[in-house]
């Protein structure tokens, strides 16, 4: 990175070097960074590690409520779930990936507006962003639910314009109605999730000196090239990371499968949700979490390869 | 003592368990032995060491190793119930008109708390404490019958001491005594009977009067606008009846026959959504049509929309209790055993059917009902009349095997 940073000046410990053992002073700088990991190693080893430990555990332990559950090394729990639930699997990562690629196309023109054309309004749509956070993430998506309701203004107005008609021939929709189909599962997700695509972009936007844009333009770039050639490939920590937080958590999301979809638009995590707390069958449960966790896992390391992270901060 | 017409019209082995449980003395109710101690796998010490215990209760916990009951030293009462399950003040959420009479009353602190929304998912939450012969925290409990039957079942429910409860074992009423999971009322009472019927949204329906659940599955009017109820009982229990089954007495066939009739609805579209309480928005607002309902719900809807209308099926509807019960190593066991006695006062039931409008399983109620809300005190929903008790079926008790598979062929039917 930077050169001044190999000639920092050194820390305090340090600051007298004729009085000391040239090797004190070099061994308590050494310790401060694991003192500073500490509280996040001891919270993540907490609630992160150790129920990950059990969870793996119980993932191959069998039996039931009854007799009790037993470590027996059963790993075909693991094949069993992905046969039984390989289609909430697909329909996981496929609306997720749609409702990222649309939190993409809205929230980059949304991003890049904010950082470089809304002057002193920034502040303020900066703060719209982010103000759906101040209601629950559950009473936003049973808001949906009105809005989308098949005798309100949004399905009309859709349907006289004969809309639902492409969303039902491209099997978005059915019967001329948005709720419990998977559009309106994917519109849940890609509102619930917009947010976490904007600041990203927005900041990785922001952060591009204004006078690139003018050297590029000095040297007869057209607008569409400047954007290609200059901003975009600046933005792309932004964009990874923006997917990334909209990805991650859209795969393994519930809630908006439960509330707006029909039962054929559940995901993964209203399977998962189901076998915990209702089937009570927690080896299957915690097979499926380990696959979901691993399947994201390997699309995420896969995605970074060919994205490159160098830059990602 | 005990009225000699309490048993008229049980049948003998019922009239037994009554008197059994009157009487008190041991358990009336063989004890299951589990199959223990299952060897550990070897290798692996660490992960193996997080098995589940079993969730038999090891001993009975009741007669032999009674715990301490602080009831009289503790003025306290731990109390978890459903959502929406107790009357709460008009003008006032946060008072509650017989709870807190109840509590100036008997001088018992009632700690009310609403956080049990499905059996499965609480039973889940309590079982590790169950399991390991703690205490819950809580001394009284409302869990459906079923869930009941598996606390009693496994000896973790504390028997209920006759003597506290004179109210509740005089106005219970006769056809509540006559439960196949609790027989005799010796662990739990009624805090309400629940009734899954089918209902319908006149107006969405145009005016059809939909009248049994394959109405509800086939009828290609009603395509998309169709809900059921995600308590596999309620569910399944009214589709087998539909089906011409027994829902107290089918075998594994017919339980497979009844998921592929639904199944071929939810693969045709016909079917919305699987629902808890949440349906009774959508039923209002006519984006569901008809659908699997509990008969309370159908009566508060019915209060603001005349549209919404109930049909007991032919083949009967599908009754079930709410039970009470006091979990094992409860603290407050004769602060709990106050409360149920207070609540089978006749004029306290009617207070809380009039609010919840669930079925009120105590007798003179009616009466006392008609004095608050005359409308209500005929409404066959809360207080029903012969014609709704004939048609009224149980849903069979399940081992816990069974529970678990027909859980588990139910969950993959609502998609999940």
């Amino acid at each position: 990175m930077s050169p001044a940073l190999t000639t920092a000046p050194p820390p305090p410990g340090a600051a007298a070097p004729a009085e000391a053992p040239p090797a004190a002073p070099e061994r308590r700088p050494r310790l401060t960074p694991y003192w500073l990991l500490l509280p996040a190693g001891i919270w993540l080893a907490v609630f992160f590690v150790a129920p990950l430990f059990y969870q793996a555990s119980t993932s191959v332990q069998t039996g039931s409520l009854e007799e009790g559950y037993q470590v027996t090394w059963h790993f075909a729990t693991y094949w069993e779930a992905l046969q039984d639930y390989g289609p909430h699997f697909l329909r996981s990562f496929l609306y997720a990936a749609v409702a990222t690629a649309l939190c993409l196309l809205i929230g980059y023109p949304l991003a890049y507006m904010i950082a470089f054309r809304a002057g002193r309004w920034r502040g303020l749509l900066l703060v719209m962003v982010i103000a759906p956070f101040f209601t629950s993430f559950l009473i936003r998506t049973l808001a949906w639910k009105s809005i989308l309701s098949d005798s309100g203004p949004v399905v009309s107005a859709l349907n006289s314009l004969h809309l639902l008609d492409v969303t039902s021939w491209l099997g978005l929709t059915a019967d001329d109605r948005v709720l419990a189909t998977p559009l309106a599962v994917i519109c849940g997700l890609t509102y619930n999730f917009l947010p976490f695509m904007v600041l990203p972009l927005y900041s990785s936007l922001e952060r591009i000196d204004p006078a690139l844009h003018e050297a590029s333009r000095d040297l007869y770039a057209k607008p569409s090239t400047t954007f290609r050639r200059v901003t975009f490939p600046l933005s792309l920590p932004g964009v990874v990371a923006g997917t990334l937080l909209t990805f991650i958590p859209a795969s393994g999301d519930y809630i908006n499968a439960q509330l707006l979809g029909s039962p054929r638009e559940q995901m993964v995590g209203n399977a998962i949700q189901k076998q915990f707390l209702n089937v009570l069958d927690y080896p299957t449960a915690a097979a499926m979490s380990f696959i979901l966790m691993a399947l994201i896992l390997v699309m995420v390391t896969l995605y970074m390869r060919r994205a490159g992270t160098e830059d990602l901060v | 003592m005990i009225p000699t017409d309490l048993f008229d019209g049980m049948s003998e082995p019922v009239r037994k368990a009554w008197e059994r449980s009157l009487t008190s003395g041991r358990a009336a109710m063989s004890r299951r032995r589990m199959l223990q101690g299952t060897s550990l796998a070897a290798g692996g010490a660490l992960l193996a060491a997080c098995g589940i215990p079993p969730a038999e209760g090891g001993d009975d916990g009741q007669d032999k190793e009674k715990p301490r009951d602080l009831s009289d030293k503790e003025k306290v009462l731990n109390f978890a119930n459903w959502p929406l399950y107790v009357d709460v003040d008009d003008d006032d959420e946060n008072k509650r008109p017989t709870l807190d009479a109840f509590q100036r009353e008997s001088g018992i602190k009632v700690k009310y708390i609403e956080d049990i929304n499905d059996n499965n998912e609480f039973y889940g939450k309590i079982k590790p404490q169950l399991a390991a012969g703690q205490d819950t925290g809580r001394d009284l409990i409302c869990l459906s019958d079923w869930m009941a039957g598996r606390l009693i079942k496994h000896g973790w429910a504390r028997r209920l001491n006759p003597a506290n409860l004179p109210n509740a074992v005089a106005n219970l009423e006769n056809r509540f005594r006559n439960a196949a999971h609790d027989p005799g009322r010796q662990f739990s009472y009624p805090w309400a009977g629940t009734a899954a019927v089918i209902a319908y949204n006149k107006k969405a329906t145009k005016g059809k009067v939909v009248k049994s659940v394959t109405q509800l599955l086939e009828d290609d009017s009603l395509k998309g606008k169709v809900s059921m109820l995600t308590e596999m009982h309620d569910t399944m229990g009214l589709t087998l009846l539909d089906m011409g089954k027994d829902s107290a007495d089918f075998s594994d066939d017919d339980y497979s026959a009844a998921i592929a009739k639904i199944q071929k609805a939810v693969d045709s579209r016909q079917i919305r959504r699987f629902t808890g309480n949440d349906y009774m928005d959508e039923l209002n607002s006519g984006d569901i049509a008809a659908c699997v309902a509990w008969a309370g719900d159908v009566v508060q809807l019915q209060f603001d929309n005349p549209d919404v209308q109930f049909y007991l099926p032919d083949n009967g509807y599908l009754f079930g209790t709410d039970d009470l019960l006091v979990p094992a190593k409860a603290k407050h066991q004769k602060n709990a055993e106050t409360l149920i006695n207070y609540y089978y006062q006749p004029k306290v039931a009617a207070e809380l059917a009039a609010w919840v409008n669930y079925i009120c399983p105590v007798v003179g109620a009616k009466e006392e009902l008609a004095k608050i809300d005359k409308e209500l005190a005929q409404d066959p929903l809360i207080v029903p009349d012969a014609k709704m008790i004939a048609k009224g079926h149980n849903f069979r008790q399940l081992s816990e095997k069974e529970e678990t598979r027909y859980e588990d062929q139910f969950a993959k039917l609502i998609g999940a």
